[in-house]
């Protein structure tokens, strides 16, 4: 019996959990967008000043197929395509906080919208804000294992863990599916 | 049961301690399980004394009309410290030590599945708690309530550093709370030892199990509410603000989301510890275990549709008040099953009132007033009157000490000989548990009729004349008693380390795993990793000819 017994992998359980966990979270901080937005006493509104942030969509999007080809070559042994998607998944994801930085910059500097400003300008930066914060983590992380394999640890031996980094990856684009949709589609 | 093995010396586990300083590096370093259970237990029943003595005060301030033992700003102080730590600092530390301590070993396990998180949920949370107090030190003592209402936690109405330290404190102890969650659904899912099926998964597992995906769904909402709070009050943004549209029922939403279903997170560890008293000391297996675990599912999924009962009173529309109304009541239906099924448990058993078995009936009658009192103000108009009232203060001191704290004494009393490898004096262990249970009646009972003739909550005085003094003294001498009560506690722990006679590995005759490892069990557990057929692996050792796996 000992021999034929099987319970799902630990660290795949644990990282769907982190993601539970931290899809609550997130839906406190759109739930406090939804339930604020149009409720703001002074401008500026948020159809004035957003703009479709398409390129850092299509890139943060498509980050998640790279990694998926990184893992995929990895899978196969092939570590030179796995370093070239790897890296790929990085500069796509450097493009999205890029954006992001400077959507930020335009807000502050030429629209005087900050997150004292009014509610729009509270719940857009702290729901953009936690969401760039997890892409931020996620980058850190995936510049780790880049580090890790460039220095030629074995990285294959960490399958697993860098298939637990994708999950993560995967779960921060599906956020910005959402947060994208609230503020930049319904919210506008 | 049989066995297989498992090579020691891959696991890494070493065996000797010499010198003191090695001693509490290992402590400190520590990833064991038991070690880190025992660490939340240990800082747990500090910050219990600790708040205890908060209470005290408190009941000696109200002892009297107008008496003048601590100023309005102190006592502001001490209810919301009191408050806090007894929810932060003492509910979470047993949820964590509990789990922590027991999961791994009813389940055959050598450890949880992530040890260096668990150390890193234990420092956490001991950071956390030691934040919220390091304001002391600071004359910054948070002042608003463990709930920390808005707009009074606003710049403008609490301009010091109080609050901030209140939610830092808070916001860093669930960041702990919710790693030791991950670990104990991880370690349940993916460490059970063979044989082990969901089926006879013991039931304190199960319902561990089931608080920890609560943990998991209730305290990010805390830790948004929280995230919101710290920005209103650090960055000026408007999240509580009304001068800038801003709603302050969103936080008393957020916070309640959190803060109802936390109650159920407090109380499921005590409703693991009676699936365990109660069968090994009626001698029966626990009766309806399917129904028990169908029941904590549902208590889960209700318990997270009910927080607005807590706003009845804010002017929410008749539909929402009826929806929760309904609710509410509907929560009564599980946990009538769970209390039904430990009473029909005990029915036609065999029954041993050793300490852990009466605290376990104390429970067992006190929860059931505490949740009649609930029913009571689940009904809305009920609510309307008795809001805020010391009615509220008597129900939920019936939940979370003639519920909480007689279920973890039983808990306590009957996993010390497993933790120590010792036994503690039955005598004292009586003495403790009828002078605590007539301190604990003779404090709570008159708080309701101190409410019912309008006593309000959180307020440092009243005036005399209005039938409130007799209450009021009776219910701080009844603290007199409870403190004794408490004393003799302490001693028995005492007295059980320093004299206690061995437990040996099984002293209550019992039938889950962490019984069969010795008493206190090593760092590994389990010399070999054990395998079972049935869910009382144990009864099926002792009882080879009549073994529960053939009725399976």
């Amino acid at each position: 019996m000992a021999q034929d017994w099987h319970l799902p992998d630990r660290g795949s359980v644990g990282i769907l959990m982190l993601i539970l966990t931290e899809s609550v979270l997130f839906a406190m901080f759109v739930v406090a967008y939804i339930v604020y937005s149009g409720q703001s006493i002074t401008g500026p509104s948020p159809k004035d000043v957003l703009n479709l942030p398409i390129l850092a969509t299509i890139c943060l999007l498509s980050s998640s197929l790279t990694i998926v080809l990184a893992e995929n070559a990895l899978q196969k042994g092939n570590l030179a395509n796995f370093k070239l998607w790897w890296l790929a998944t990085i500069a796509l994801g450097l493009e999205f906080l890029t954006a992001t930085a400077a959507e930020w910059r335009h807000l502050i500097l030429d629209e005087n919208l900050t997150i004292t400003t009014n509610l729009f300008g509270t719940t857009y930066y702290s729901l953009v804000g936690l969401h760039a914060t997890h892409v931020l983590v996620g980058m850190i992380f995936l510049l780790i294992v880049m580090l890790a394999s460039f220095l030629g640890r074995n990285i294959q031996r960490q399958e697993r863990r860098v298939k637990f980094l994708s999950w993560y990856w995967h779960f921060v684009d599906a956020v910005w599916v959402v947060v994208f949709t609230v503020v930049y589609v319904i919210g506008r | 049961m049989a066995s297989i093995n498992f090579p020691l010396e891959n696991a890494g586990f070493r065996t000797s301690e010499h010198s003191l300083a090695q001693i509490l590096y290992r402590w400190i370093a520590t990833t064991d399980h038991k070690k880190l259970g025992l660490m939340y237990i240990i800082c747990m029943l500090l910050f219990f004394v600790v708040s205890g003595l908060m209470a005290v005060a408190i009941r000696i301030q109200l002892a009297v009309p107008n008496n003048h033992f601590v100023s309005p700003e102190t006592f502001n102080q001490l209810f919301t410290m009191h408050g806090t730590t007894m929810v932060f600092l003492v509910g979470m530390p047993m949820v964590a030590g509990l789990g922590n301590y027991l999961v791994p070993l009813m389940i055959g396990a050598r450890d949880m599945a992530f040890p260096r998180l668990n150390a890193f949920g234990f420092w956490a949370f001991l950071f956390g708690g030691v934040l919220l107090y390091s304001s002391y030190f600071f004359g910054a003592v948070p002042d608003v309530g463990w709930f920390g209402y808005a707009p009074l936690t606003s710049k403008i109405f609490n301009p010091g550093p109080s609050t901030d330290f209140w939610v830092l404190g808070v916001l860093v102890a669930g960041f702990g709370t919710i790693a030791s969650a991950i670990n104990v659904v991880a370690t349940t899912v993916s460490m059970r030892c063979p044989g082990m099926t969901l089926r006879r998964m013991p039931m304190f597992v199960w319902v561990m199990l089931v608080d920890a995906l609560l943990i998991l769904v209730i305290f990010p909402p805390l830790a948004a509410a929280q995230i919101m709070l710290m920005l209103d009050r650090l960055t000026n943004s408007n999240f509580f603000n009304p001068a800038a549209g801003g709603n302050v029922l969103l936080w008393q939403h957020i916070f309640w989301i959190f803060g109802h279903p936390e109650v159920y997170v407090l109380i499921f560890p005590i409703f693991a510890i009676m699936s365990e008293v109660v069968p090994v000391f009626s001698r029966k297996p626990i009766f309806g275990k399917p129904a028990m675990v169908a029941a904590i599912a549902v208590i889960f999924f209700i318990g997270v549709g009910v927080w607005a009962h807590h706003m009845f009173t804010v002017g929410l529309s008749a539909l929402s008040n009826t929806f929760f109304a309904t609710a509410t009541m509907l929560v009564g239906i599980p946990t009538g099953i769970k209390i039904f099924n430990w009473a029909a448990t005990m029915y036609g058993g065999k029954i041993r009132y050793a300490t852990p078995m009466l605290f376990a009936c104390g429970f067992l009658l006190q929860f059931l007033v505490a949740g009649l009192t609930g029913i009571m103000l689940a009904t809305a108009p009920f609510d309307w009157q008795l809001h805020h009232t010391y009615f509220v203060v008597g129900h939920f001191h019936f939940t979370l000490i003639g519920g909480l704290v007689f279920g973890l004494f039983a808990g306590i009393y009957y996993w010390f000989p497993k933790a120590t490898g010792k036994m503690c004096s039955e005598f004292i262990g009586r003495l403790h548990f009828w002078i605590f249970l007539v301190g604990f009646n003779v404090t709570f009972i008159p708080m309701h009729f101190a409410g019912f003739l309008g006593m309000p909550r959180r307020v440092y005085t009243y005036l005399p004349g209005h039938g409130l003094e007799t209450w009021n003294l009776i219910s701080t001498w009844g603290v007199a008693i409870q403190i004794v009560g408490i004393l003799l506690f302490v001693v028995n722990i005492i007295w059980g380390l320093w004299k206690g006679e061995k437990a040996g590995d099984d002293p209550w005759d019992a039938w889950t795993l962490e019984w069969a490892a010795s008493s206190p069990p090593p760092e590994y557990n389990f010399e070999k990793i054990p395998v079972v057929r049935s869910g009382r692996p144990l009864w099926d050792l002792k009882h080879p000819t009549d073994p529960d796996w053939k009725f399976e």
